[in-house]
């Protein structure tokens, strides 16, 4: 993310910090913040989770409709992830249609949900090929301190696990929406990692700050199984093949501490 | 789509489309076709078929978008209606937007954006026809856009994607593969600078089985690289010294 509001001799320090193995805000090179998920905070959203990852904020609230299934999937139910960067959250937010960040923060989100196969739309279908259940994942950025996409992975789960679907029964081919819920199914809890690479080492979970210090961005999602789901790689650097799977294995091991810390 | 095949890789090991699993689809390359573009490029990779331009550095536009200590590039990556199955709306998707982003930042790298203060460059990358693997075969085609434009650069980007297939990491999928297949990992790659530029992953990929995945990229990558050095060289080797011979 872009911004304009850091000196170059606060960009040097957090480098500097780096290169010892010590940041600027007393983290270890491998240490999250702090994680704090609440769940169920919007009553009238069908599942909602708010996630405070230090002090960056995120609101995800889903919410349950009918809709028709893609063609190419006829039995399949359908999620849709959007993503707000509301300009409350910061300065560098601007109201206005979706920018490629947000449609980028989205669509990380969705990749880590759709391929961990996180939600089994099989079971959100109700007639083949003509009605099945839609789920809008809507990630809502409160305040934005860095690591965004960490923290809206984590809400975006944690809120699919809130989320209640009605109940209902078909009768002359019209839909009834009878009394009562049912958990939304979930298959997987992906969890997403992210690491800064800055003087060629890597961080976990980079802060506001040192986002706009770090040279390359790279994010992985891992399944239950601790299989990789899904990559991005972001800003305009680079890392070597061996970073790459360094990175990998320091995601692999974080995203591990995460799921015992989390019990998913 | 159509009809979901019964089998991706048959028991030779053979794929749909005659492939070996690390074989790469034919790749041809084509730089300076454009007349009115600085620098352009066309590929043809499999059965995509790609246009890419490059225009500047020229004054940014607009101008508050410029910076006072470096050029400003902005990539476009935009599919025609009629380069897939069913035509697609011709308005920018959110998957466009995205991969415009991851576009320019794989390119950024390889330049030297300092060289050019307050100035921009523009890549238009339009996809004719789609097969599997047009955002590599876009970033191959936009940098040697970069290369013929001009622009100084580091190395040329190339790109190329690996995946599984039927439980075999294999080679440069094509729409098929990628679409039945179980992972993509599309790759970009200086081979000069050992950098990978982009990185990206979808479906489900053990650890093992995603570090096989990124070296086989960068081996199609180191292949590519070869037909991309070649394509400059055959534009510019043809341009005969004139000048020279008048002197």
């Amino acid at each position: 993310m872009t911004s304009s509001s850091i000196t170059r001799v606060k960009l040097k320090q957090i480098a500097e910090k780096i290169e010892k193995a010590k940041r600027l805000d007393g983290r270890g090179l491998n240490d999250y913040r702090e994680i704090k998920i609440e769940q169920g905070v919007i009553e009238k959203a069908e599942g909602s989770a708010r996630v405070l990852l230090g002090k960056t904020e995120v609101l995800v609230g889903t919410k349950v409709e009918t809709g028709a299934p893609f063609p190419d999937t006829p039995n399949n139910g359908v999620l849709t992830v959007n993503a707000e960067l509301v300009p409350l959250a910061s300065p560098d937010f601007e109201p206005g249609p979706p920018d490629e960040n947000s449609i980028e923060l989205a669509r990380i989100v969705d990749r880590g949900i759709r391929e961990s196969e996180a939600i089994d739309t099989e079971k959100l279908c109700i007639e083949p090929g003509k009605r099945v259940f839609v789920v809008f994942v809507d990630v809502y950025v409160l305040n934005h301190d860095g690591n965004l996409i960490d923290a809206s992975a984590l809400a975006a789960v944690a809120a699919l696990m809130n989320t209640k679907m009605p109940n209902y029964e078909v009768k002359d081919d019209e839909l009834i929406i009878k009394q009562g819920y049912t958990p939304l199914p979930i298959k997987s809890h992906p969890i997403t990692v992210t690491l800064g690479k800055i003087k060629d080492k890597l961080i976990v979970d980079p802060w506001l700050e040192e986002e706009q210090a770090i040279d390359a961005r790279l994010t992985m999602a891992f399944n239950n199984e601790g299989n990789i789901c899904a990559i991005q790689k972001g800003c305009p650097g680079y890392f070597t093949q061996q970073q790459i799977i360094e990175g990998m294995k320091l995601a692999q091991k974080k995203a591990a501490e995460l799921r015992k810390k989390l019990k998913w | 789509m159509n009809e979901k095949p019964e089998k991706l890789i048959n028991k030779k090991g053979i794929r749909l489309d005659g492939r070996k699993a690390d074989e790469l689809r034919p790749v041809k390359l084509e730089v300076g076709i454009l007349p009115n573009a600085d620098g352009s490029a066309y590929i043809e990779h499999g059965k995509n078929k790609i246009l890419a331009a490059a225009f500047g550095p020229r004054e940014m536009h607009p101008k508050h978008l410029s910076r006072p200590d470096r050029m400003v590039l902005r990539c476009r990556y935009h599919m025609a209606p009629f380069s897939v199955g069913e035509r697609k709306s011709p308005a920018p998707s959110r998957r466009e937007i995205e991969l415009s982003k991851v576009i320019r930042e794989s390119l950024e790298p390889s330049l030297f954006l300092e060289y050019y203060p307050r100035t921009g460059v523009d890549v238009f990358i339009e996809v004719l026809q789609a097969d599997g693997g047009t955002r590599c075969a876009s970033i191959t085609a936009a940098s040697l856009a970069l290369a013929d434009a001009g622009i100084p650069m580091r190395d040329l980007v190339v790109a190329c994607a690996a995946g599984k297939v039927e439980d075999k990491v294999v080679l440069d999928l094509f729409d098929t593969e990628d679409k039945v297949g179980s992972a993509d990992v599309p790759v970009a790659f200086m081979p000069n600078l050992n950098a990978v530029t982009l990185l990206q992953m979808d479906g489900q990929l053990t650890p093992d089985e995603f570090e096989k995945a990124v070296s086989m990229a960068i081996g199609g990558c180191r292949k590519i690289y070869e037909l991309q050095k070649e394509a400059l060289k055959t534009k510019y080797m043809l341009i005969e010294p004139e000048e020279e011979d008048e002197e």
